[in-house]
């Protein structure tokens, strides 16, 4: 990059640029080019979670009976994650998104890579508008799919419930205690399929064609091909979907309080996030709930990380 | 439809050539084949519309037709307009303050967010200096930071500074996509030519000219695809607008209908409002989605493919 700066100053009829204020401007520009970003990050980003791992090492008490005496704060060591780890909810919600996490992902990520590999094949007709109608819900937010499916959910308004009844005699139940998890892991796969779809789609349209062609000089069918050619190449789409499912299950949140209305078996604390949630809000304690969310980010943070590691031993 | 729609491609060749062989790529061509195909493909279509399907037959019902009616089929009369109307004039219209409340989140939070993201990923990209693996680092860990973790302390803070409950506590958030910072620094390592740089500094142009007039004219694909991420993620957030706001009046369009449905066991009558509204706010989202899902593409796995 230095480089430039004799370069530019040998030409007779550029514009005078002494080799001084050049170089500087190359070494300020890239801070001037990172200082927005950079300081929104640090608002929204490094400080809350600062302030959180702060919180989360602080005890706060009240002196007299209604702290109106004065509150004070001091440091706790790991009180409030003690608190947080003994919560048997709390733990007990993050089992549940991992039994959530483990049927569901697969699932999808399954249904979406099969999608994708018929939409791209020759044999689907009007791939197109197929392709649009699996992406739509993507478009649909969380709160909205769920209001939506909450309404074919509830018995009495769901045509699905009538119709099992009266005509297969089935009592389907969609929010009972044993259900509604997969109720939940419904309206995901419903919103998220199309949209991890079109990652891999992009992916399967970059193979090169030769790739196809010579599979088939040397006599592979289309099963041979999806095999041996379209998978390990979709590869990077399929690690990078199932690592954002992962984050993503570990973050529900709408879908569960939204469905609390309708189905009793859904406690204050029956998602990791909707537990922190409840803490912060129901029971004003910010630090427990401090404590929680770094567990869950950290919880997030871990599963990532192992199933990247995970994915990159056995490509080796 | 596939085999046409521009792909952000630094090989137009390849990519044309691809296009005009995609009959020869995948499964055969056997008649049986195309028609067993086809008909899965219909069957899980089915699946993915149906939801939308029931809204719009249940905002053309009455209350009453709502839960007396087969809720796949039309009831005898057509309510559809007198819902839609109590929608948009419920509350002094506040359902289309909601909408605008929404638009400007989701379209001023993603033009700006897009604009950084590209700025920052440009200068890591396209810079040497100190600080800058620091940098990279720093941010790729903010993209695997769950939303929702970092939601909760931005909100004791936001209190602490006055911004909480303000169309600031949900906006400046949503100006920062790290996700679209990766995206735009891989995007412009890769298509932004250094002697490109090179000959506009010859040229005697400053360095925020350069990435103004070529940084951001040759990373433009990438752009569109930070900026539609960007857009559906802040449309679709939940967690932070109802952890900020409190104020009925500065609530997106999901906070809103949330709590019209929230109503709904005591009153009856907001289960129309609710159905209307789901609906109104549904077209133009699935008519963005539809237009533009041939955008959306390439820059997505641009990433992965590289990392």
């Amino acid at each position: 990059m230095t480089t430039t700066a004799p370069r530019a100053s040998a030409r007779p009829d550029g514009p005078p640029q002494p080799r001084k204020p050049r170089v500087s401007a190359v070494t300020r520009a890239p801070w001037i080019l990172l200082a927005p970003f950079l300081a929104l990050f640090g608002l929204t980003f490094l400080l809350p979670i600062l302030v959180a791992i702060g919180q989360s090492f602080t005890s706060v008490t009240r002196a007299g009976l209604f702290g109106e005496q004065g509150v004070s704060s001091q440091f706790a060591w790991f009180d409030n994650y003690r608190q947080a780890l003994e919560d048997g909810n709390f733990i007990a919600s993050i089992g549940r998104m991992f039994l959530f996490g483990a049927v569901q992902v697969p699932i999808m990520i399954v249904l979406c890579t099969i999608l994708a590999l018929l939409l791209e094949s020759a044999a689907a007709k009007l791939p197109g508008l197929f392709r649009a109608a699996y992406f739509l819900p993507y478009g649909i937010p969380g709160v909205i799919a769920t209001i939506l499916w909450s309404f074919l959910y509830v018995p009495g308004l769901s045509p699905i419930v009538d119709i099992a009844s009266s005509a297969f005699g089935l009592q389907l139940d969609f929010l009972g205690a044993g259900s509604v998890l997969w109720s939940i892991a419904n309206i995901v796969t419903w919103t998220y399929t199309g949209y991890n779809m079109m990652i891999i789609i992009a992916q399967l349209k970059a193979i090169p064609t030769e790739l196809y062609e010579a599979a088939r000089v040397d006599g592979a069918g289309p099963w041979r091909i999806a095999r041996s050619i379209q998978l390990p190449l979709i590869r990077p789409a399929l690690v990078l979907t199932t690592v954002f499912s992962i984050i993503g299950t570990l973050q529900l949140f709408a879908e569960a309080q939204l469905l609390q209305v309708v189905a009793p078996a859904i406690d204050s604390q029956y998602t990791p996030n909707l537990s922190a949630y409840t803490t912060a809000f129901a029971y004003n304690d910010y630090n427990v709930a401090a404590a929680q969310s770094v567990l869950i980010a950290l919880v997030a943070f871990a599963l990532s990380f192992v199933f990247l590691r995970l994915t990159n031993r056995s490509s080796k | 439809m596939t085999a046409t729609a521009p792909a952000p491609s630094k090989a137009p060749a390849r990519k044309q050539r691809a296009s005009s062989s995609t009959s020869n790529r995948g499964a055969g061509r056997k008649p049986a084949t195309t028609i067993l195909v086809t008909g899965i493909l219909t069957i899980v279509a089915v699946y993915f519309l149906v939801p939308v399907y029931w809204v719009i037959v249940a905002a053309t019902k009455s209350t009453d037709d709502l839960f007396g009616t087969n809720g796949f089929l039309l009831a005898e009369t057509n309510n559809l307009l007198a819902n839609l109307q109590a929608v948009l004039t419920y509350d002094g219209g506040i359902f289309l303050r909601w909408a605008l409340n929404s638009l400007l989140y989701a379209g001023v939070g993603a033009l700006l967010a897009t604009y950084f993201a590209a700025a920052g990923g440009y200068a890591l990209a396209k810079y040497r200096f100190k600080g800058n693996n620091t940098i990279f680092g720093l941010i790729l860990g903010g993209v695997l930071v769950p939303g929702t973790a970092t939601a909760l302390p931005l909100f004791l803070l936001f209190s602490q500074l006055g911004l909480a409950n303000t169309y600031w506590s949900v906006l400046l958030p949503s100006l920062v996509s790290p996700f679209g910072f990766f995206l735009c620094r891989i995007y412009a390592q890769a298509t932004v030519d250094d002697s490109l740089i090179e000959a506009g500094r010859i040229d005697g142009a400053g360095e925020l000219r350069i990435f103004h007039t070529l940084g951001l004219r040759i990373m433009t694909p990438a752009l569109v695809t930070v900026f539609l991420f960007q857009l559906v993620g802040i449309w679709n957030n939940y967690f932070l607008p109802l952890v900020m706001l409190s104020d009925e009046r500065l609530y997106p369009i999901t906070l809103g209908l949330n709590n019209w449905r929230a109503q709904t066991d005591r009153l009856p009558e907001f289960y129309e409002l609710t159905v209307g509204g789901v609906l109104l706010s549904i077209i133009p989202l699935a008519i963005a989605m539809i237009v533009l899902q041939r955008f959306w593409r390439g820059g997505l796995t641009e990433g992965s493919v590289k990392a």
